[in-house]
């Protein structure tokens, strides 16, 4: 709990944070800059557990320890990402999304 | 194992059999050998039939049944009736003339073999059902294989007839399937447990309302088959392209689905349904008659002129069954057969002409019996079996239907049997012009004049529809009887 | 007595078919020949000995005439209606069985000597046993249903037979042209059958021929005669139809087109089929339902019979004046002769003396078998000899075919009417019958008479007499195995005239005596012998009063030599109205709409898919978006409806 900020206020931060990942992601073109939009979704769920937990039921643990989860799933999903992204790199020579097309038939 | 399973059972041992097969004569071997033991039991069943018949009075002999799937109440169950023996005889006949006519196939002969006897494993099955749910399964067996048989072995535009052939048949059964769950879930007004079975159906008395919607979808389903006017059309593309043991097969027998679905399904079960729709589908069937009869006379490919005339003859079974008397019933069951073996036989002939001219337009042929007199020979007497000769089956079949459709006095019925009636003469017509052109005249190719004599496969296959088509035309009492005998309880359900 | 025997005068044939038919193509000349001619030897000797019994020893009970009836079910429609097959002895059955015997016979033998050396000459012998077989079923049918089975086989051995020479194209044609009308005609006397079978309840001869039952209108057959189709009752409506068939069998107006083309087959055939026995049929059928036709309705349906009869036989009389083709000249006389018997039935009365017409009627069909046959046996001795149809071709020629001008003039005496031939008696009566009952037609049919002699005399005159034309080779006498059933045939049509024919054949089966009409002899023959004349002046020698009649008469001379045009009628509309008007069409329909249909359906699934496929663009963004937007509109909506 931090004094003097209300829960609207960091819920709506959440929420504005969770939006420019969905924008982010559908917008972008490079795959690079997707993940960091996929990357920045998943932390503003991470902080809106958090944060509900402590305003809501200071005396549960549930929602840090789920928010150290997402922290480990992200962690190794990027690294996957990163690495198809590499493999992809390597054989388009590019990190576009159109680049691979060419697997869609 | 009983008597009846048995027709499933072999073809499906054949099947696993040729599996194994590893040449060609090999494969020839075993479906040959298969094919035999089927018309050797067909013919059986027709004695056992016969024996059993004199002391037992059920409408279905020799019947079976084992729950299959408890929850909806399906089971295999089985029997036969004299109509069912007759098919079951005609299609062990019609599949084993189809396997010798094919003797010469040789691009992926194990896999049309296959497919062929999947294809009979389905209409052997179709016609021993008794349970409506087994009945559309085998029904499916029985017309998605066709599919392949076209589209791999077929010849012109393959692609593009096997897959209409495939989409109008599988929207029919898309309707049929309607049509039957909606019998299935009437099948028990007092709440009790529904069934499939036919003949526990048949005890209960469907709501008119419900035989009213239901009749028509399950009359559509099959008429596809049956080749009903306006739904024909994939009938002549789809023969002009199949291999010649399909068109045989596929006219001599799975066209018979229609009618005997039609008449052992939608008639049987939805009596005041069919007496409530018969005028609809007897103006779409008779016309079918006259229709497909002035459509083959303008067409020049001998498949198309025998696919429209299948589209004639069909429809005379159509409008005979719509007359709702035995003795047109009988002609429709007799027209059936009789339709069944000739078509084949006529297939089989185009067949031959084909492999040895390589065309089939009439107009490029000229002159053939004095080349090929066995052959030639042969398809007059198939012509002038199907233009309703006495001596051939089809007269008995055709005069059955014309004295059952005059039965009825009503004006409306009386217009549609003259209109029936009068298609002996448009038969005549286009037949002739074939005979006249293609058979007679003078030799219009030079190249024509050293082509081979038949084989003595071809003649076997020939002779097998042969001796029914006479056999039936010259001693009809004793079948016709056997089918009127069996008619006896449709006829109480009207 | 026990008739059953009888069975094997059909059967013989047929099985002599059976084995000439399937093994057409071993079967060698020498064979083929003797086993057709002596199958039918065999069938014919059995016809006669049933001749002799029945009309000499057991036929008779009490001056009339016993009906024998043989028969077993073939077929069952319902419990009370069925085919049955048998065999059926009564005076005409019985006669037509001598005459088709006797004609067959001598046509077997005939053949023997004319289609020697042909390459098909098996195939030919198998055809004429089939031929046969069909024409005594035909004959001894029992039922309407039997007869209508042998009528059908009757046609396709006619159709197998005119296209026996199948890779001539005319007579391909003439084949398909003479099955489809015949099939057309065949059309109405099914329709006939049918409705004779629904409203009387049987098919039975025995059963419809009684004529207590048929003044009876609430017996059990005539108990539906009171509903009327187009103002006649329904069995008079059926009669008329099933005579429609008969008529196009016999080729008579309008259903004629066929016979004149028919004459491309062989000559033994049409001399067989085309002049003595199957074109008969038509007549045979009538005589055979003569008290139904009677009887129902005063006779309505006999007077359409009287009448057509008598106006096809005016018809081809005029048309036969003309025509080049010897062949054609025959059978146009075929079917004025034809007219004869069947105007001669149509205004026949029923019992005694009333019932000359009919015994005439069968008299002149009996006669007529013989002197036709022996015409067009001649005919096909003549063309035999010169290689050619065509009267302008041939003359001069009673020099080189001795026997055969002497039995050709015996044959044309005896068709024209001149005494004491066998034509003159049988021609004789039915004048006679004519003129009591019906002026009109008497008079119509005496001038055909005068007509016959004279076409009959102008072929005589052309072929045999005239100027000698230069032929190809020296014309030559047949072999004795044709001049020798020329001679049979000559003997039988010069003393046939002499059977006292009203003592066995007469419609109420008991015998009457007749005699000789003196005053109608006179006219006929009067009118015969100035035929002749008129022949003699204009063609005994080379004279061009032919030719300047002819131009004379212009128009007249063009519409009959072209048959008045009938075959072009019958070309228009079915080339121009069923082919191209209807058939094609409906050709057309098939494809484009039914057809079309179809294919729209399929092609729009397709359409509509290609339409919605660019929805699924592979990228996840597409989706992820589309996901989102959902998932907002969602919740949007679930607030907006929530409070």
């Amino acid at each position: 709990m931090i004094p003097g900020v209300s829960i609207y206020e960091i819920l709506t931060v959440t929420t504005l944070l969770f939006f420019i990942g969905i924008y982010g992601f559908v917008t972008r073109k490079n795959l690079i800059s997707i993940l960091l939009s996929v990357e920045l979704m998943l932390n503003a769920v991470a902080v809106n557990f958090v944060v509900i937990n402590k305003y809501l039921y200071p005396d549960m643990l549930q929602g840090v320890y789920f928010s150290v989860f997402i922290i480990a799933v992200a962690a190794a999903e990027t690294a996957l990402a990163i690495s198809i992204i590499i493999n992809l790199y390597r054989l388009a020579t590019s990190v576009e999304v159109k680049a691979t097309e060419t697997m869609k038939y | 194992m009983d008597i009846l399973s048995l027709f499933i059972t072999v073809p499906v041992i054949t099947i696993l059999f040729l599996t194994f097969t590893k040449n060609l004569q090999q494969v020839r071997i075993v479906s040959l050998v298969g094919m035999l033991i089927q018309l050797g039991m067909s013919i059986n069943l027709l004695f056992a039939y016969f024996k059993e018949r004199a002391v037992n009075t059920d409408m279905m002999v020799f019947t079976k049944d084992y729950v299959w799937f408890e929850s909806f109440n399906i089971h295999y169950a089985i029997g036969v009736d004299g109509i069912s023996v007759a098919l079951l005889l005609l299609t062990s006949i019609v599949v084993l003339a189809g396997v010798f006519i094919s003797w010469k196939v040789t691009d992926l002969s194990k896999e049309f073999f296959i497919s062929l006897i999947v294809l009979a494993t389905g209409v052997f099955g179709f016609f021993i059902s008794i349970d409506l749910f087994t009945m559309f399964i085998f029904y499916e067996i029985a017309v998605i294989p066709m599919y392949l048989l076209i589209g791999i072995w077929g010849s012109g535009p393959k692609e593009y007839s096997a897959m209409k052939l495939t989409l109008m048949l599988m929207g029919a059964s898309a309707v049929l399937l309607v049509g039957i769950l909606g019998i299935y879930f009437n099948s028990n007004a007092d709440g009790g447990p529904l069934t499939f079975n036919l003949l526990e159906i048949a005890q209960v008395n469907i709501p008119f309302e419900a035989q009213k919607l239901f009749f028509p979808l399950t009359f559509l389903g099959f008429a596809v088959l049956g080749a009903l006017f306006p739904f024909h059309t994939w009938s002549p593309d789809g023969h002009a392209s199949a291999p010649t043991a399909v068109s045989m097969l596929h006219a001599g027998v799975l066209m018979k689905l229609g009618g005997y679905g039609i008449f052992r399904v939608a008639m049987y079960l939805l009596p005041l349904g069919a007496i409530d729709w018969s005028w609809f589908f007897i103006i779409l069937s008779s016309f079918g008659v006259i229709y497909g009869a002035l459509g083959a006379i303008r067409q020049n490919d001998l498949k198309y002129i025998n696919a429209y005339s299948s589209v004639s003859h069909l429809g005379m079974v159509l409008v005979a069954l719509l007359m709702m008397n035995k003795t047109a019933w009988n002609g429709a069951i007799l027209q059936s057969l009789s339709h069944g073996f000739m078509t084949a036989l006529f297939f089989a002939l185009i067949g031959m002409i084909y492999e040895r001219t390589h065309t089939r337009d009439i107009h490029k042929l000229g002159g053939l019996l004095k080349v090929m007199p066995f052959i030639s020979a042969i398809y007059i007497i198939a012509g002038l079996a199907n233009l309703g000769l006495p001596g051939f089956s089809g007269f008995v079949a055709e005069m059955n239907i014309f004295v059952g459709a005059f039965e009825n006095a009503d004006l409306f019925r009386r217009v549609a049997t003259v209109a029936v009636v009068s298609a002996i003469v448009v038969t005549a017509v286009y037949i002739l012009r074939v005979v006249g052109i293609m058979l007679m005249g003078p030799i219009k190719n030079e190249e024509f004049n050293d082509l081979p004599a038949s084989t003595w496969y071809e003649r076997y296959g020939v002779y097998l529809l042969l001796i029914p088509i006479a056999g039936m035309g010259i001693a009809p009492l004793w079948l016709s009887d056997m089918i009127l005998d069996s008619l006896t309880p449709f006829i109480a359900r009207f | 007595m026990d008739f059953t025997y009888t069975i094997l005068i059909p059967l013989i044939p047929l099985a002599v078919f059976l084995i000439l038919g399937i093994n057409a193509l071993k079967i060698k000349e020498n064979v083929a020949g003797i086993v057709g001619v002596g199958g039918l030897l065999a069938s014919t000797i059995l016809s006669f000995y049933t001749a002799f019994q029945y009309f000499f020893k057991v036929g008779k009970v009490d001056g009339v005439y016993q009906t024998f009836v043989e028969k077993t079910v073939w077929m069952n429609f319902t419990d009370t209606l069925a085919i049955d097959m048998g065999v059926l002895i009564d005076p005409i059955s019985v006669m037509m069985l001598v005459v088709v015997s006797t004609i067959s016979l001598m046509v077997h033998l005939y053949s023997r000597g004319y289609m020697h050396g042909d390459q098909g000459f098996t195939r030919f012998f198998a055809y004429l046993s089939l031929f046969s077989f069909s024409m005594y079923g035909l004959v001894l049918a029992t039922n309407l249903f039997q007869i209508y089975i042998f009528w059908e086989l009757v046609g396709v051995s006619s159709f197998l037979l005119i296209g026996y020479y199948y890779t001539k194209p005319s007579a391909v044609a003439a084949s398909k042209k003479a099955f489809i009308v015949t099939r057309f005609a065949d059309f109405g006397f099914l329709m006939g059958v049918l409705m004779i079978g629904y409203y009387t309840g049987t098919f039975d001869f025995m059963a419809l021929n009684n004529p207590a039952a048929l003044q009876d209108l609430s017996s059990p057959i005539m108990q539906y005669s009171g509903i009327t189709f187009m103002g006649f009752s329904v069995i008079t409506t059926a009669l008329v139809l099933i005579f429609a068939g008969g008529a196009g069998k016999s080729a008579m107006f309008p259903l004629h087109i066929w016979l004149p083309d028919a004459m491309e087959g062989p000559t033994p055939v049409s001399a067989l089929i085309h002049a003595a026995t199957m074109v008969v049929a038509g007549v045979y059928l009538v005589a055979r339902l003569f008290p139904m036709f009677y009887f129902v309705e005063d006779g309505i349906a006999l007077q359409v019979v009287a009448y057509v009869g008598g106006f096809s036989s005016l018809f081809a009389a005029l048309i036969a004046l003309t025509q080049h083709d010897i062949k054609r000249i025959l059978a146009f006389s075929t079917m004025s002769q034809i007219g004869y018997m069947m105007m001669a039935l149509g205004i026949s009365g029923y019992g005694g003396v009333e019932g000359l017409g009919f015994t005439a009627s069968m008299f002149h069909l009996f006669t007529h078998a013989m002197f036709k046959a022996l015409l067009f046996l001649g005919a096909g001795s003549v063309i035999h000899a010169v290689h050619s149809n065509v009267l302008q071709e041939m003359g001069g020629l009673r020099k080189y075919l001795p026997i055969t001008h002497i039995t050709f003039l015996i044959a044309a005496l005896a068709i024209a009417g001149v005494p004491p031939f066998a034509g003159f008696f049988s021609k004789d009566e039915i004048l006679a019958a004519a003129y009591e009952s019906n002026r009109l037609l008497f008079w119509v049919e005496w001038t055909v008479a005068g007509l016959t002699a004279f076409y009959m005399f102008r072929l005589y005159f052309g072929i045999f007499w005239g100027k000698e034309r230069v032929y190809k080779h020296t014309p030559h006498e047949s072999p004795l195995s044709m001049t020798l059933p020329l001679m049979f045939l000559a003997i039988v049509s010069a003393v046939a005239g002499f059977v006292p024919f009203s003592q066995f054949v007469s419609p109420d089966l008991a015998g009457y005596t007749t005699h000789i009409h003196m005053n109608i002899a006179a006219m006929s023959v009067g009118v015969g012998v100035l035929g002749i004349a008129i022949a003699w002046i204009m063609y005994k020698k080379e004279t061009d009063i032919a030719d300047k009649i002819s131009s004379a008469f212009g128009f007249l001379y063009k519409w009959t030599y072209n048959k008045f045009y009938f075959d072009e009628i019958y070309l228009f509309v079915t080339r121009e109205i069923i082919f191209k008007r209807i058939a094609q069409p409906f050709a057309w329909f098939d494809k484009k709409i039914v057809d079309g249909t179809m294919n729209l359906i399929g092609n729009s699934t397709v359409d509509i898919s290609k339409k919605i496929k660019g929805a699924q663009s592979g990228k996840v963004q597409d989706y992820a978006f589309a996901f989102v937007s959902g998932v907002v509109i969602m919740v949007m909506v679930f607030i907006y409806f929530m409070n």
